[in-house]
């Protein structure tokens, strides 16, 4: 068999009670624009479901989006239930109106970038693909 | 340390460690050099589970009817994985794997695995790593696999070479009877569903199909596929699908069972020689550069093509 190109799995979530998706649902599709395969979980998960839905589909990377301001305490949750299932090394992005002391934060708790609303979409999906393409060269055939 | 690192992953996901299950199948999609020697590794656990194939065109409610199935399934205790195809975009090989979101509520259900893949550049309906894909839930242990393909035209029968049973979805609105006929969609199912029988329309079509499959001289075994009706939106009908699909089961007996497995099988390493050989074909240049030539000298496509057969035959 000869090997396929890697594609970039993708997982977007959107933990919480907020009900506005259409965020999260624009850089779901510009993420697949980029070449990128991308489920998207739907409203109101909890950490537990998106944590689990990212395991069952083994995402490279797992982007959450929250405009509740709940996020000081749902993405590290989610984060939390990942590495309980053995995903700590996963790419984990969040998006929302982030003040930069929480970024801070969370940057330190394993989130590699916090993007903000007025983040250009195709900037998130470069950043993405770059930050996957060396993830992916240094692991090797070692997936 | 703990010793679960230090097993390997074949090993690991018949130890029924879901992490394993959901990297084999990473492999098997992503052609994984690992991943033959892994398969040969499960291959004699391979065999137990039922393979539900679900098809029918776009948005008729394939999503919905499996989550509902799946349901239906656990309340009798079945473990259930399932594997539902969506397309990629031919322009830029990206995907929206929608599926799952419709499936959503069994997700924190232990004896449910859902697993989403794009078709990538497969055509017939399914994704190429799909039947490794069944192969590998089949081997942890699942009673039950369902397997969705992506909505489909008028040529994606892939599901034939990968299902026991294949269930074809049609809802009405969505074209009618003459339509699913033109494309082969009867053909191919063991079980035909009118879902959204809550819209306009449906007596019609169910009618229709029960015209078309009565005028249908011979049907694939000697069965004859019964139309069922669902309205998987609202959770109706679900049980009434089951039924028939258990029904087709009792009626093809193992005997059947072995024999459709088998062709699949056949189909499968037939499919794979030939993708082995056209790789082991065009990765010499200097066939193409024969071809090049030859054609610049004026002789036509298929006198080239006869010539370069004889020399590698
Ligand atoms: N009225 C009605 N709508 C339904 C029913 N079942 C599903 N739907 C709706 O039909 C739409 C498509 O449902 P899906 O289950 O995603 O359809 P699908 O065939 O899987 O779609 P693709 O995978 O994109 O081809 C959704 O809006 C569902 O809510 C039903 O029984 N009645
Ligand atoms: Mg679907």
């Amino acid at each position: 068999m000869q090997m396929t190109e890697r594609k970039i799995r993708v997982l977007i979530g959107k933990p919480g009670l907020d009900g506005h998706d259409r965020g999260a649902k624009t850089v779901a599709s510009v993420l697949r624009d980029h070449g990128m395969e991308v489920i998207y979980t739907g409203l109101h998960q909890t950490p537990a479901e998106i944590a689990e839905a990212a395991a069952q589909e083994d995402v490279d990377v797992v982007g959450l989006s929250i405009l509740s301001g709940a996020h000081m305490t749902l993405f590290p949750r989610v984060r939390e239930e990942l590495v309980s299932r053995g995903m700590g090394e996963i790419l984990m992005v969040g998006g929302g109106i982030i003040p930069a002391e929480d970024a801070e934060t969370l940057r330190n708790d394993g989130f590699a970038r916090l993007f903000g609303p007025g983040t250009n979409t195709d900037e998130i999906a470069e950043w993405i693909a770059t930050e996957m393409k060396q993830r992916f060269e240094e692991e090797g055939d070692d997936q | 340390m703990t010793v679960a690192t230090l097993k390997t992953t074949p090993e690991r996901l018949l130890a029924r460690d879901r992490r394993a299950l959901a990297r084999l199948i990473t492999w098997a999609e992503n052609a994984h050099p690992r991943f033959p020697g892994a398969l040969r590794e499960i291959y004699g656990h391979v065999g137990r589970a039922r393979r539900l194939g679900v098809t029918g065109p776009p948005g008729v409610g394939k999503s919905t009817l499996c989550n509902g199935l799946v349901s239906c399934l656990r309340e009798r205790g079945s473990e259930v994985g399932v594997l539902a195809v969506d397309p990629s975009s031919p322009f830029t090989g990206g995907a929206l794997l929608g599926d799952r979101i419709r499936m959503e509520s069994h997700t924190k259900d232990p004896g449910v695995f859902v697993r989403s893949m794009a078709s990538r550049d497969s055509h017939g309906g399914l994704a190429r790593a799909a039947v490794d894909a069944c192969d590998v839930m089949d081997a942890f242990g699942f009673d039950e696999l369902i397997l969705e393909t992506v909505g489909v035209g008028q040529a994606e029968y892939d599901i034939v070479s990968a299902a026991d049973t294949v269930i074809v979805v049609l809802c009405p609105g969505a074209g009618d009877s003459v339509q699913a006929m033109k494309a082969g969609l009867l053909e191919v199912a063991d079980v035909l569903v009118v879902n959204k029988n809550d819209a306009p329309g449906a007596d019609r079509l169910v009618s229709d199909l029960e015209d078309a499959v009565a005028l249908r001289r011979e049907s694939r075994d000697g069965w004859t596929t019964p139309v069922v009706r669902s309205s998987a939106g609202r959770g109706l009908g679900l049980e009434d699908v089951l039924a028939a699909v258990e029904q087709q089961r009792t009626f093809l007996g193992s005997a059947g069972l072995a024999a459709r497995r088998r062709k699949m099988r056949v189909a499968q390493v037939q499919r794979t020689v030939g993708e082995l050989l056209v790789q082991a074909l065009w990765s010499d240049g200097c066939r193409v550069e024969f071809i090049k030539t030859a054609l610049a000298s004026g002789r036509p496509p298929y006198d080239v093509a006869d010539e370069m057969r004889d020399q590698i035959l």
